[in-house]
């Protein structure tokens, strides 16, 4: 295969990888689980849920931060989302060889996460609330709240529910000064944030970018926002069978948690510090619904320009084979959360955009396995397409045993596939109508 | 190295801010040396260590004014934030003479796919008496709060759409519905510094082709329980005593600064590229001429503590520079966060002086928190907003309370005409996240 299009621009490479997951927290041991369709659902340990709708989710267990930074006192007041992003960044930070000789200026190097808003701290909140309750006059009474909450609350455990709080530990453990953003574009955060970065590059404006996502939302709110907004699968009964995307009895999507981060740097910078590209970003596209509060643009019309775009940058022919023969990429990393709408609305955009072709192109969902990480999604996901590239091996999606009729692309069920992978597209969708898609491809010089 | 190859101008601004919907309201209070700083209107803050606040009265500002007929149902699922968005957008739109789905005219100036839309937000707040309101309803035989019963019987009295009153993309959502943005839209959370770095964001996507015109800003409102105790928790609240009066408590880079108040605002602008704006005969207001972000070092790793030198405001404020390509000498004037809490203050002190030198002195500051305090997520747009009038009307706005600052020209002075062709504002943000932006006077 040939080098990308666009050769006036600077090449973006992946040298650095990590995760923290419901299924683990290093590269390979969650990669192995993926491709034996390892499912990481469970009763919900963080908070008494066994009242609610749905009782489970995919949480991240037996991690300790600890094991990941140089001094964890540092981090003292991190937040679920700074633990599980330090987890993944310092293993991304160390495959890239940083760890090592870290890199020479830490003004080009930036950050860019997609980020979620940390935990509440529900009891103390909660309590302040009600004990501050005036049913007289149906409003809390602020000075009672404040008397209430000041003698409860803790200023860390506060501040670190800003959502660029990730951003700050992350900044502070690896010395980065460079450009820093973090974007919360609901599910499509971080493939977003790993678009950016990937632009920033481009443009000169930094040699390396920290980039992906993390976040939890299994908590009392979290649960309770998605319940009543009937997103999530209700299936108590039996939760490794609950996120079943592209199968016709799915019902919602199965909260996970956790976090993806990547090492980009411009090949100059990874060449001349003789780092191993692991694989190449040649095309992001981002786009908005602009359609409706609650429903995605049934025709897939936003899904399907985010998409094009990227390939367009990319330049990649949606619609033509490639010089073997094969799709012109090999292998989709779906949005498929498991709702009705999600898998319906996704499938419809990849074929607005491929084609006949479509039907030729393995796409799955690894939600079916470790759940949704909503802001941390995209990162994970765009992981995945970096270890199917790498091993000529794809995940597949779990718990596909009765297949839609409306839905008849190929999702790879129950079963990864070897074949080999050249060129894969990773795509996110968020609430609330924001689109990305990123093309992934394997380095070739 | 690969550079920005479309120059982009500003079209509109928009802002809603305490002194009401509006550029032109927020710049006559300026310029009079008004604050808007008083006691909350929803809740008794008595019990924190200040009562006040910068809030927008509900007389001038109500979001059903400012949306479309066809999406003022959908104003039951805004909250506050969503609303100051909301109504910062249309006020923008309608200043860049631009046509819009919202118009519900036949066509449109911008095409939609060409049209971005990048809108920082903060952390948003639950309205109290909604969710406590729910939450009692879950209580057990104690009177304390029954997760089981929540989860049962409780959470059934949350509005089923009550989540997307609070998700940050949730701004940009509303906004992007009602004037059919569908290029590229992000949503950027870096508390404070989160609008310069979407304006910063906007002028890329429009630089690399990916869109032609970008809304493009933030909008917060902190004059709520949880924002006020959140600011009170990061040492930025000013303590006041009984009687104090509140028109005078915020002080940026005053000996005796003792903090900041929460406040609510939106800013938006309307960014265009030049050829475009050129094409559409749209008349610009000012050049965003250069833009620059970058991370800070921060002693506690939260930020609550800024860097001491200010390095990463410098570093922020010289890719900025360096992006424009313009010296430090080019600049005539500077709108900083100026918080009027002193490590803060500080941080920026040392590094208008890095950047600037022998001259740092001489350059007038503008100072916005003593009359809006601080708008969160809206404070840098609200700033560029100021700095494009500025330009406009080559006049500098009043400057208040602030007596005896030290190497700064940021004491309390009357409006005065100035001529003025460059300005940079720049944001630092709890959290250690910076942005730069130089706006220019359109040559």
């Amino acid at each position: 295969m040939s080098a990308p299009r666009n050769t006036d621009l600077p090449r973006i490479v992946v040298t650095g990888t990590g995760w923290v997951t419901p299924l683990g927290h290093d590269i390979e041991g969650v990669w192995k689980r993926l491709l034996n369709a390892e499912s990481g659902m469970a009763p919900i340990t963080r908070f008494d849920a066994r009242t609610f709708p749905t009782t489970f989710a995919a949480e991240v267990t037996d991690y300790d931060v600890a094991g990941f930074v140089k001094d964890v006192k540092v981090h003292a007041t991190a937040g679920l989302n700074s633990q599980f992003a330090l987890g993944s960044a310092s293993q991304a930070w160390k495959q890239a060889g940083f760890d090592v000789v870290p890199p020479r200026n830490p003004r080009r190097v930036g950050l860019y996460l997609g980020a979620g808003e940390g935990v509440l701290d529900v009891e103390n909140y909660v309590g302040s609330n009600i004990d501050a309750w005036d049913p007289a006059a149906n409003a809390v009474d602020g000075v009672k709240w404040a008397k209430a909450a000041l003698g409860r609350m803790t200023p860390a455990r506060e501040i670190e529910q800003e959502p660029n709080m990730p951003l700050a530990h992350l900044a502070r453990e690896f010395n980065l000064r460079g450009p820093a953003y973090n974007c919360l574009t609901a599910c499509a955060a971080s493939t977003q944030a790993i678009g950016e970065a990937f632009s920033i590059l481009r443009r000169g404006d930094a040699d390396v970018m920290m980039a992906g996502g993390t976040h939890t939302m299994i908590h009392l709110f979290g649960v309770t926002g998605f319940n009543r907004l009937t997103a999530l699968s209700e299936r108590k009964d039996d939760p490794a069978e609950a996120s079943r995307p592209f199968s016709l009895d799915r019902g919602g999507f199965v909260m996970g948690e956790g976090s993806g981060m990547i090492i980009l740097e411009t090949l100059e910078h990874a060449d001349a510090r003789g780092a191993t590209p692991l694989a190449e970003i040649t095309g992001y596209g981002s786009s908005c619904d602009a359609y409706r509060i609650t429903d995605i643009q049934p025709d897939g019309r936003g899904a399907a320009v985010a998409m094009d775009a990227a390939l367009v940058q990319a330049g990649i022919d949606p619609r033509a084979h490639d010089a073997q023969g094969r799709p012109p990429i090999q292998y989709i990393s779906a949005h498929g959360t498991g709702t009705k709408e999600n898998d319906s609305i996704e499938t419809r955009a990849v074929k607005r955009v491929f084609g006949d072709i479509a039907k030729e192109i393995p796409m799955s969902s690894i939600k079916s396995m470790m759940g949704h990480l909503i802001a941390a999604a995209g990162s994970v996901e765009f992981i995945t397409c970096v270890l199917a590239i790498r091993d000529g091996i794809v995940p597949p999606t779990r718990n596909l045993t009765t297949p839609d009729p409306e839905l008849d692309l190929d999702y790879v069920p129950n079963t990864a596939r070897r074949l080999p992978v050249d060129v894969c597209i990773s795509n996110n969708f968020g609430f609330g109508g924001q689109n990305d898609s990123l093309v992934v491809r394997r380095f070739v010089r | 190295m690969a550079r920005q190859t479309r120059s982009v101008v500003i079209t509109g601004t928009g802002t809603v801010t305490p002194f009401g919907l509006g550029i032109s309201a927020l710049w006559s209070a300026l310029c009079e040396g008004k604050s808007s700083i008083g006691p909350c209107r929803t809740f008794d803050f008595s019990g924190f260590p200040t009562p006040f606040v910068a809030q927008i009265a509900d007389e001038l500002f109500d979001v059903k004014a400012v949306v479309p007929k066809s999406h003022r149902k959908a104003t039951k699922v805004m909250s506050r934030d969503i609303e100051l968005a909301v109504g910062a957008a249309t006020e923008a739109i309608n200043h860049a003479k631009i046509i819009t789905k919202s118009h519900e005219q036949e066509s449109v100036t911008i095409p939609p796919g060409r049209f971005g839309c990048h809108i920082g937000a903060g952390l948003i707040a639950a309205e109290e008496n909604e969710l406590t309101g729910a939450l009692a309803s879950a209580r057990g035989a104690d009177g304390k709060f029954d997760i089981g019963r929540w989860g049962s019987e409780g959470i059934k009295n949350l509005t089923p759409l009550w989540m997307l009153k609070y998700l940050p993309n949730m701004l940009a959502c509303h906004v992007t519905i009602i004037h059919d943005c569908q290029g590229p839209s992000n949503t950027i959370t870096c508390a404070e510094a989160s609008s310069l770095l979407s304006i910063g964001e906007s002028m890329r996507v429009i630089g690399r082709g990916d869109a032609d015109a970008c809304i493009s800003g933030g909008a917060e409102s902190k004059t709520n329980l949880m924002g006020m105790m959140r600011q009170h928790y990061a040492k930025r609240l000013a303590a006041t005593t009984p009687g104090e009066d509140p028109t005078r408590v915020v002080r940026p880079y005053a000996p005796d600064a003792k903090g900041c108040v929460p406040g609510e605002g939106g800013g938006l602008l309307v960014l265009e590229a030049m050829d475009a704006a050129a094409a559409r005969g749209a008349v610009p207001l000012a050049e965003l001429a250069g833009f620059g972000a970058s991370q800070s070092f921060c002693p506690d790793t939260l930020g609550v503590d800024p860097e001491a030198d200010g390095q990463g405001i410098v570093d922020a404020i010289e890719a900025a520079l360096a992006d424009a390509g313009m010296s430090p000498d080019a600049i005539d004037a500077i709108i900083p966060f100026g918080m009027g809490v002193t490590l803060v203050d500080a941080a920026e002190r040392a590094a208008i002086h890095t950047v600037f030198g022998a001259r740092a002195a001489q350059i007038p500051i503008i100072t916005l928190t003593p009359a809006i305090g601080n708008c969160g997520a809206g404070n840098g747009a609200i700033a560029a907003a100021v700095a494009v009038r500025c330009l406009t009307e080559q006049r500098l706005p009043a400057r208040i309370n602030t007596v005896g600052a030290v190497g700064l020209d940021a004491n309390a002075c009357v409006t005065r005409a100035a001529k003025l062709n460059a300005i940079l504002v720049f944001t630092p943000s709890l959290g250690g996240q910076n942005a730069a932006a130089i706006i220019r006077s359109i040559a």
